[in-house]
């Protein structure tokens, strides 16, 4: 790191204690002078919250990996480590190349409000050089690092759903697609400045504050959409309407994954404040993470306390999809409600997906994962719970947020699972699925020297 | 010599062999095994679907002594394995031809 960068920094520590440190006047009185001016210091205390909060959201890839390796059978286990590798890097690409400027368009929608621009992510010059910087907001690189990890999580929900018998190629594909295109465009509508965005005269329209809406349910919607084309894994549904379930390899790895989903959800909706430059918005980021917490608090109690009335123990991948509903619930508005209100609408988050695990079984779709009760569901929830605590909402506004993006992000992933698997296909044969998508797509297993579970 | 084969509840082993070694047992094999008999299975539920274990885990003890021995191990057996629970166990007692202590070579009861 160069000297000079490091510089306004330390003046920035030193300031404070400028009047006590006699002996040190003269050395502060060196470096005073690159102490940035007072206009620079919401930049810089803005753009580092996001590249903070950005690698905490980073980390949530993690979280969704190990979830999702925890809750596939040990043969399927490699194939699952493989996709989210994949999806994350992918969504990376794509966001860079397509995603950021069609999210983002600023003036240049292509057409206005509903379509943005098509063009590449470019950043500041290095060192700002020879540019005007709008000191209101943050840095470029670190708004695009930030926003680039909630494209990614939404690629990350479909692949725990559709585990266990999809082909690796069909299914990048569709992630492409869907971080490129699908998500950067519904998301414009609301983040982006779009229809969904509060209307000309200062009207507070749709509001989804981290996007229980426009990524948990959009995920959500993709993931439905494939599981139903994609069909349930074999043996899954008896004749007679039996449910045979198959549980997961590793619950050690599925709780991990848990926990590591729910600290990066502190980086996912503290940094969704998107400044941290007034004292105000500081406060206003601790009330989320709190708030944040305790609805995860209160969705993984009641699932687990719902289980253990319903089916007399406790059920404990309910209670890690019941802490991840409790997130997505209060994800759309984590700011506004009291601790109370917080822990309640994340315990609701909680018992739907008690009640929506069985009941996409009796559909027959199958969600290895639980991914769809969590985050569609629970986000639909968490979508119109805003009204709740924050008076700018109405429940009409937030239906409308809901059903168009609903509506956009399921038919188009319908019609591109469609294409895939006319294309392709997007579904292994059926030997392939009983022997393991590890040793039949890649020939390399998980646990190579243990016996098989 | 006569070849007693007990499958038992998992958490009486050590008690089992406490007492077997107590009367005089030299030696057994102990495996790790799954079965069904009076007890049947069970169901369980995951998510929300109940399921049935059809299989229930066991442990499966192989013990060869003299004929003389054979009904105080039976016997042992029965009294620290039982739990007056369904899904004790059975035993099951063979008659054994011969044996061979590798070692040393020695035969029958002499290799016991």
């Amino acid at each position: 790191m160069k000297l000079a960068k490091i510089l306004p920094l330390v003046a920035l520590l030193a300031l404070p204690t400028l009047g006590f440190a006699q002996e040190a006047t003269e050395a502060v009185e060196a470096v005073v002078d690159d102490t940035p001016p007072m206009a620079e210091i919401g930049y810089i205390l803005t753009t580092f919250m996001f590249l903070v909060t950005g690698v905490l959201v980073f980390w949530m890839a993690a979280g969704f990996t190990m979830l999702e390796a925890g809750l596939v059978r040990q043969k399927n286990t490699t194939m699952q480590l493989m996709k989210n590798m994949a999806l994350y890097s992918l969504a990376s690409v794509m966001y860079f190349l397509v995603g950021y400027n069609l999210m983002y368009p600023g003036d240049g929608w292509s057409i206005d409000g509903w379509l943005g621009a098509f063009s590449l992510t470019g950043l500041e010059p290095v060192g700002l050089a020879d540019t005007e910087t709008d000191l209101t907001y943050a840095s470029v690189g670190a708004d695009f690092f930030f926003q680039l990890m909630f494209c990614a999580a939404t690629a990350s929900i479909v692949s725990g759903t559709l585990a266990e018998r999809i082909k690796l190629w069909p299914f990048l594909i569709f992630t492409v697609i869907l971080t490129g295109l699908i998500y950067p465009i519904q998301a414009s509508w609301k983040w982006g400045g779009g229809f969904l965005a509060p209307g000309a005269e200062g009207v507070t329209d749709f509001l989804d504050f981290a996007g229980s809406t426009v990524v948990h349910s959009t995920g959500g919607w993709a993931a439905l959409a494939g599981a139903i084309i994609l069909g349930p894994r074999l043996g899954k549904y008896g004749k007679d309407g039996r449910v045979t379930p198959f549980p997961g390899a590793n619950l050690p790895l599925a709780t991990l994954g848990t926990f590591i989903l729910w600290m990066g959800w502190f980086g996912f909706n503290g940094g969704s404040q998107l400044y941290m430059d007034t004292a105000a918005n500081v406060a206003d980021i601790s009330r989320i993470m709190a708030n944040t917490n305790l609805a995860a608090a209160g969705g993984a109690i009641a699932a687990m306390i719902l289980t253990q009335i319903l089916y007399k123990k406790p059920d404990l991948t309910m209670v890690l999809n019941g802490a991840l509903a409790g997130l997505v619930s209060i994800t759309a508005e984590p700011l506004t409600p009291s601790l109370g209100a917080a822990t309640l609408i994340g315990g609701v988050g909680g018992v739907i997906v008690v009640f929506a695990v069985p009941f996409l079984d009796k559909l027959k779709i199958d969600d290895v994962v639980g991914a769809i009760p969590v985050h569609l569901f629970c986000g639909i929830w968490g979508t119109l719970a805003v009204v709740l605590t924050n008076p700018d909402a109405t429940l009409g506004a937030q239906i409308k947020g809901i059903v168009a993006v609903g509506v956009f992000v399921f038919v188009v992933s319908l019609v591109l699972w469609l294409i895939l698997k006319a294309i392709f296909g997007i579904r292994v044969s059926e030997e392939d699925e009983v022997r393991g998508l590890d040793v039949a797509e890649l020939g390399m297993e998980a646990y190579p020297e243990f016996s098989k579970g | 010599m006569k070849l007693i084969i007990a499958a038992i509840k998992p958490f009486k082993l050590e008690e089992v062999r406490e007492a077997l070694t107590t009367i005089g047992v030299r030696g057994m094999m102990v495996t790790e095994i799954k079965g069904f008999g009076s007890q049947s299975g069970h169901t369980e539920i995951y998510r929300g679907a109940e399921y049935a274990v059809n299989f229930v885990p066991k442990v499966k003890l192989e013990i060869v002594v003299t004929a003389s021995m054979a009904d105080e191990v039976v016997e042992t057996i029965a009294k620290t394995a039982k739990t007056d629970k369904i899904g004790d166990g059975k035993i099951f007692v063979l008659d054994v031809e011969s044996a061979v202590r590798v070692r040393t070579g020695e035969t029958n009861d002499d290799a016991l």
